[in-house]
């Protein structure tokens, strides 16, 4: 068993006074899926957001690597992706400057590589097409074109399945499968009936706040 | 680590410096923004519109404008950044490259910073550009067009610079712009005096270098310590989204 690349102790989340969860505790190890699981409003994306960093307001423990994480704060965020709700596409760019902005502060890529990961994910042909002329299951694929190059050891998905279509979610599965095979940690939200062979849950919401 | 090497942690040397980052931030937003020029000459059309209507409305004696010329240039330029500054994060907030920038691994204040700096290109330094052009029209000197102009270099970037903090913080709200000049104004107010003093004391002509130096200190202290409080309000209201 390898080293847990992220350990929540005791998370507690509290919003307009309403408990979302308490004593959460769970370990993201590599080689991995996660699914956060819970109806409407019973605070995924805010777990999600809190693991990846967004959210404040919390308490309780988060380790990296067995340490506390703000104390490691570049550390973490240089091996963590997240995608959120919103897809940090900017409408009024193509998607090869979308995805060249996103990848940019992370490391160095040549415009080839790009278009290859855009291509991966049915977008040829739209390089040069403005984002906002595009529909909104090919700006999610946007998006979704940073986890064809992306190296980061920890991904946090939030509702990547959305707008998408059956032939891409049946590809994005495949993809986030294989990245678990590889040895990279998968955390993932989603409506859609996800069923993936050793796939860890996190069930949030229910009578007892957990 | 005992992880597969394929997807281990990123090396070290994979960094991206942070000042190639800050390119990124600030050629990106600079990119979009001419991609809706509407939106640029909003401010524009607004300083040129609030000077213009002054001698209509007031007065259009020489000896009025004179006087009261170099004040109205001031007061309309800090009105219309005033009026731009509810973009600066708003848009990235509603696409969700903010939630991406925070989450690059920089530091968040020089990202901050590169932000602010497109912001004044896009609004301070157009105001500037144009505003020889309306220094004649209010019958200023040519003396006193030229420390109008300099003291609107060095003024613009500190307003951008404080209204970024107050931009950050309002930015959960749905409604931000009153609370905005609520905040703001008054962090607005010694920027004024100084830039107007400075210009009132060239047209009698004493020597401005005290006022100029003391409008670079405001510079400075803005540059130093304005982009941390932006980047700690950003977190603060994308932690309350």
């Amino acid at each position: 068993m390898s080293e847990p690349l992220l350990q929540a102790v005791n998370l507690q989340c509290e919003r307009d006074d309403r408990m979302l969860f308490r004593d959460l505790s769970f370990s993201i190890l590599p080689g991995t899926l996660t699914r956060v699981e819970g109806p409407n409003g019973s605070g995924k994306t805010t777990l999600l957001r809190i693991l990846a960093g967004l959210n404040d307001a919390w308490s309780g423990q988060l380790l990296w690597l067995g340490k506390p994480r703000a104390r490691r704060r570049e550390e973490f965020l240089h091996n963590m992706l997240y995608l959120g709700h919103r897809p940090g596409i900017k409408p009024l760019l193509t998607p090869v400057e979308n995805l060249r902005a996103l990848m940019a502060g992370r490391k160095a890529m040549s415009d080839g590589v790009l278009l290859k990961a855009l291509a991966g994910t049915g977008l040829a042909g739209f390089e040069d097409v403005p984002c906002r002329r595009l529909s909104a299951g090919q700006q999610r694929r946007v998006a979704l074109a940073r986890l064809l190059i992306a190296d980061e050891p920890l991904w946090i998905l939030d509702e990547v399945f959305t707008a998408i279509d059956i032939d891409g979610v049946t590809a994005l599965e495949h993809l986030l499968v294989q990245r678990a095979r590889d040895g990279g940690a998968v955390v993932v939200t989603t409506h859609h009936d996800l069923q993936l062979p050793s796939m860890q849950r996190i069930c949030l919401g229910g009578a007892d706040g957990l | 680590m005992a992880f597969d090497a394929r997807a281990g942690l990123r090396p070290e040397a994979d960094a991206v410096s942070v000042f190639t980052a800050m390119r990124v931030v600030f050629v990106r937003d600079l990119r979009a923004a001419f991609r809706q020029r509407q939106d640029l000459l909003n401010p524009l059309l607004f300083f040129v519109m609030v000077v213009t209507l002054f001698p209509l409305g007031v007065s259009p004696e020489v000896s009025f404008l004179q006087l009261a010329g170099s004040g109205i240039l001031w007061v309309a330029a800090l009105l219309s950044v005033l009026l731009s500054l509810d973009h600066l994060f708003r848009h990235d907030f509603d696409d969700g490259t903010l939630e991406q920038l925070v989450l690059q691994p920089q530091p968040l204040f020089l990202l901050v910073l590169a932000k602010t700096a497109a912001h004044w290109v896009l609004t301070g330094l157009p105001l500037i550009l144009l505003a020889p052009l309306l220094g004649v029209m209010v019958h200023l000197e040519g003396n006193s067009i030229a420390v109008l102009c300099l003291t609107l270099l060095i003024g613009t970037p500190v307003l951008s610079l404080i209204g970024a903090i107050g931009a950050a913080l309002t930015l959960g709200l749905k409604s931000a712009g009153v609370l905005l000049s609520l905040l703001i104004i008054p962090l607005y107010i010694p920027v004024l005096i100084f830039g107007t003093g400075t210009v009132a004391a060239a047209a009698e002509g004493a020597p401005v270098g005290g006022y100029i130096a003391l409008m670079g200190a405001f510079l400075v202290l803005a540059i130093t310590l304005a982009p941390f409080a932006a980047a700690a309000a950003l977190r603060i209201s994308l932690s309350n989204s």
